[in-house]
């Protein structure tokens, strides 16, 4: 497009002072973002994203380095959290944006219109903007953002807190902007979206690690990807095997099949990944290599080690020696608050040593069984069982089992490392010589010892998740909820993460896991769909993918499709 | 059980010392507002603006002006020569008080005939102006009893007892404590588990085998503890620095102290309990710490207010401390007396500690 917008970073970098020495939050990250297509602006949380927006959209200056912006009268930038007035319709907000911006006369009704139309919220105009669900919330932000239509489009994480369906819609009404010609720079800790965009530029800790189409991100890895088959082997055993292995860069499960990244060189043969007795019908196959192959093996490079050998056995789990019943039981659960009805007459049970997962949109139900498992509320009918305890009589005793780690890894941020730790042990009971040893225990495992004296808050955002789930472990429960562990973490720290949840659930523990991140749900072995306080899914990923994948896919459909189908089904199956 | 509830006020002792906000609450602002408050709330009036309108031309009218402005009470800003300068001197603040003693002043003395002399004071504050028209009056009187021909009929000799030189900072101190400790108490536990809930640790603590009577447990121990730590500091500082006399016998402090501090505790939890955010937090807790002083009878007496107001004073603690605190220093309240007003705040601190735990599990739902 000649003529259109285009910005130019030239060796941008911003430190922000903090508590020890401060921080660089851009490191020279020089690049170009060209108009008419969507440029990603790849990273995990911390690693600089919002930073490099309010550099470029001017709100903030830059330490060294220059923007240089052309061709553009007005740039746009929509923000995490968007002010839209909650207390005001959806109408009253967008008149609100009008006025700020000066749309007036009969350009006004028209780009009113015009914007509703686009953005499908014509139908919504008298909702309160706080009663609108996150994906129609960001709809509005955007066309708020987008009053007068924009030369250059700057969003920072805009499908962050949308669901899947809401966020394919997004990026739609996106599309056609940048089609028309806009310069757009769209930040994403998704790296499904990352692979959709026409340009990427990915950051790491501040720093540039690549510019250019994510084509060609996965260049190097061409024939350096596998998918090893070996119905005769644990996948999980041969994974944390593969993981320090040289040559390996990465080792995921996916589905049956473990996904392989070698070093450069010579094709791994079986013979080097499983022992003798795990061979009989293995197979390997190479596979195209993903967005997120290359971001690990770049990452890689840089990461630090990882604390500890994840050869190691798995620790022994001493509440495992109690003969249990069944580690989680739901029948017919329902939960209302009022006339609401939150869940409604949900049945599963999980096996021991299963990874469960709890997938859904927000409001779909997730978080209220969540609740209700970990003794947080009591069913309002139907029977939830942990360990074999009835939740509705012995909450308190159900407790004790269970280990918890929210999304917001929960820590006292001013208590330093050994301070949490001596505390969670504190209030699950552990006393003295225990005490004592499973402090040391999970200090080893998790690579803590170093860290004891320094102050939880202060930790990067990886240490503090290793932390959260030594806390959780310390007094060995038999079962681990995890609800949306791994949402916004880096790949690297992703994976390491769910080697250590793999370990666990081959040592016993059950695993349950509620998310609506979708590469999450990946990771677990069987999955409930909720929707609308209903299951309306139950299987491994690998199942749901095959039963409901949409008509007419050719590519390998993935989880999100299958989701997405569920739902417009059910949605179709409602009206 | 207490293996949990010492976990838990260890980190809750941890958590306060090491935030630099809560280090301020508790160690620097109680010492600000003891140097502070007792000068701030002083009732004693001194440096009075006066304006002097004397029209009298013998001895007796500059006598009577002269003990007006040699007491430290009096300031003479202004010497007036018509009684239309009297007005402007009110109106502009320039005076708040006028002494005009009239023309025929000494003459009236000298003849025996009454000789009245006018006071105007400035009644936009009316505290001040009822206080200053009380020592004008009282000067006044002792210039009347001196110059009067015969012996008054009736004269009125008052003894103050408990407080003998009438020193408002005596009256004042003991308020004092009871405000400090109840302010520091209650903000700290309003602030304590409505920052858990912002950070998110709430959750994880209800996740925990903690129960809801377990978690009041382990948040009130550490703020009673330090509320305790906090008034022995400040009952020395009144013996030591404000030179209180300490009539009665500190063990019986030691009745009311620990019964009031919970009872703000209470408040304090039950506030945090319902508040999502630090900042309903320290709404919430100015809500009920603004009415707890104001209505305790601190600085206007409980008997003068309207009857349903009276009734409301009933379930606010400080009113029950306040006689305890200004009883044990002043007048050696006995042990009876005390515990008449320990059971009431025994019961408030009972009662709003059951209604936060209570609301601990109802606010998740």
């Amino acid at each position: 497009m000649a003529g259109g917008a285009t910005i130019e970073l030239v060796g941008l970098t911003k430190r922000f002072s903090g508590a020890r020495g401060g921080v660089a939050a851009l490191r020279s990250v020089s690049a170009r973002i060209e108009p008419g297509r969507i440029t990603g602006l790849v990273g995990s949380d911390g690693a600089g994203k919002t930073t490099l927006m309010r550099v470029i959209a001017g709100l903030m200056a830059a330490d060294e380095g220059e923007v240089r912006v052309e061709n553009a009268a007005e740039v746009g930038y929509m923000p995490q959290s968007f002010a839209t007035y909650e207390d005001l319709t959806v109408a009253d907000n967008l008149a609100l944006y009008a006025d700020l911006e000066g749309v007036a006369g009969a350009a006004r009704r028209a780009r009113l219109d015009e914007l509703l139309a686009f953005t499908g919220l014509g139908p919504f105009q008298a909702r309160l903007a706080g009663r609108l669900s996150g994906g129609m919330r960001q709809k509005l932000a955007l066309a708020c953002a987008l009053m007068r239509p924009p030369d250059a489009l700057l969003l920072d994480e805009p499908s962050v807190g949308v669901d899947p369906l809401s966020r394919r819609e997004l990026w739609e009404i996106v599309s056609g902007l940048a089609a028309k010609g806009a310069l757009v720079l769209w930040s994403t800790a998704y790296l499904d979206e990352a692979e959709r965009c026409a340009a990427v530029l990915v950051l790491h800790q501040g720093r540039l690690v690549y510019a250019g189409p994510p084509g060609s991100f996965t260049g190097p890895l061409a024939g350096r990807t596998f998918a090893l088959y070996a119905p005769a082997a644990s996948l999980r055993a041969v994974q944390r095997r593969a993981g320090v292995q040289p040559g390996i860069v990465d080792a995921v499960r996916r589905e049956r099949a473990l996904r392989l990244v070698v070093a450069e060189g010579p094709a791994p043969k079986l013979a080097d990944l499983l022992a003798e007795d795990e061979r009989a019908g293995a197979a390997l196959e190479p596979v195209r290599p993903t967005f997120e192959d290359a971001l690990v093996a770049a990452l890689r490079s840089t990461a630090e080690p990882s604390p500890t050998p994840l050869l190691a056995a798995p620790a022994p789990i001493a509440d495992l020696d109690r003969p249990t019943a069944r580690p989680v039981e739901v029948a017919n659960l329902t939960r209302r608050f009022d006339s609401f009805v939150a869940v409604d007459s949900v049945s599963f049970a999980v096996e021991r040593g299963e990874i469960f997962g709890l997938l859904g949109p927000n409001g779909a139900g997730k978080s209220t069984i969540f609740k209700v498992l970990c003794g947080l509320l009591p069913p309002s009918g139907g029977t939830a069982l942990i360990a074999g305890i009835d939740l509705s009589r012995a909450r308190a005793a159900a407790r004790e089992r269970i280990g918890y780690m929210s999304q917001r890894f929960s820590l006292y941020g001013e208590l330093s490392v050994g301070q949490n730790l001596a505390f969670f042990a504190g209030v699950y009971g552990l006393s003295g010589r225990r005490k004592r040893e499973r402090i040391a225990a999970v200090s080893a495992e998790f690579g803590l010892r170093a860290l004891e004296d320094e102050r939880a808050g202060a930790l990067p955002l990886g240490h503090r998740q290793r932390l959260a789930l030594a806390a959780a472990l310390l007094h060995e429960p038999a079962i681990l909820f995890l609800d949306e562990p791994t949402s916004g973490v880096d790949p690297v720290t992703r994976r390491e993460f769910w080697l250590r949840i793999n370990a666990l659930a081959e040592a016993g523990v059950t695993v349950m896991v509620s998310t609506h991140f979708l590469e999450e749900a990946e990771y677990c072995d069987r999955l409930a769909i909720l929707y609308e306080g209903r299951l309306i899914a139950l299987g491994s990923a690998a199942d749901l993918k095959r039963a409901h994948a949409p008509p007419g896919t050719t590519a390998p459909p993935g989880i999100e499709d299958a989701f997405i189908a569920l739902i417009r089904a059910q949605a179709r199956a409602a009206a | 059980m207490w293996r949990r509830i010492v976990a838990l006020v260890v980190k809750e002792f941890l958590a306060v010392l090491k935030d630099r906000k809560s280090r301020a609450v508790l160690l620097v602002l109680p010492f600000l507002q003891l140097g502070v408050f007792p000068f701030a709330t002083t009732f004693e009036v001194t440096g009075i603006r006066l304006a002097v309108l004397n029209e009298d031309a013998g001895a007796e009218g500059r006598e009577l002006v002269s003990r007006f402005t040699a007491t430290p009470t009096f300031r003479a800003v202004a010497t007036l020569t018509h009684s239309s300068e009297i007005a402007p001197m009110i109106d502009s603040r320039r005076a708040e008080l006028v002494l005009h003693v009239g023309k025929t002043f000494s003459r009236a003395l000298k003849t025996g005939a009454s000789a009245p002399v006018q006071l105007i004071a400035d009644g936009r504050n009316s505290n001040t102006a009822l206080i200053t028209l009380a020592y004008a009056g009282e000067i006044v009187g002792a210039f009347g009893r001196e110059h009067a021909r015969a012996p008054l009929p009736a004269a009125l000799v008052d003894r103050a007892w408990f407080n003998p030189n009438l020193g408002s900072l005596w009256s004042i101190l003991p308020g004092i404590l009871a405000i400090i400790i109840s302010v520091a108490t209650t903000s700290i536990t309003a602030f304590s588990l409505a920052r858990e809930k912002e950070v998110g640790t709430f959750q994880q603590l209800l996740v925990t085998p903690l129960r809801p009577v377990e978690i009041v447990i382990g948040k009130t121990l550490p703020a009673l503890a330090i509320g305790l730590g906090e008034s022995a500091v400040i009952v020395a500082a009144m013996v030591l620095l404000y030179r209180m006399p300490l009539v009665g016998r500190v063990g019986l402090l030691y009745v009311g102290i620990p019964l009031f501090l919970l009872a703000n505790i209470g408040m304090g939890l039950m506030v945090s309990s319902v508040a999502r955010t630090q900042q309903q937090a320290l709404l919430g807790a100015f809500l009920f710490l603004l009415p707890e002083v104001i209505l305790s009878g601190f600085a206007t007496p409980i008997g003068n207010m309207p009857d349903w107001i009276q009734t409301l004073t009933y379930v606010n603690p400080m009113r029950y401390f306040l006689v305890i605190s200004q009883g044990v220093f002043l007048k050696d309240l006995p042990a009876d007396a005390v515990l008449a007003q320990a059971w009431p705040m025994a019961l408030i601190a009972l009662g709003s500690l059951t209604v936060a735990g209570w609301l601990f599990r109802r606010r998740l739902y």
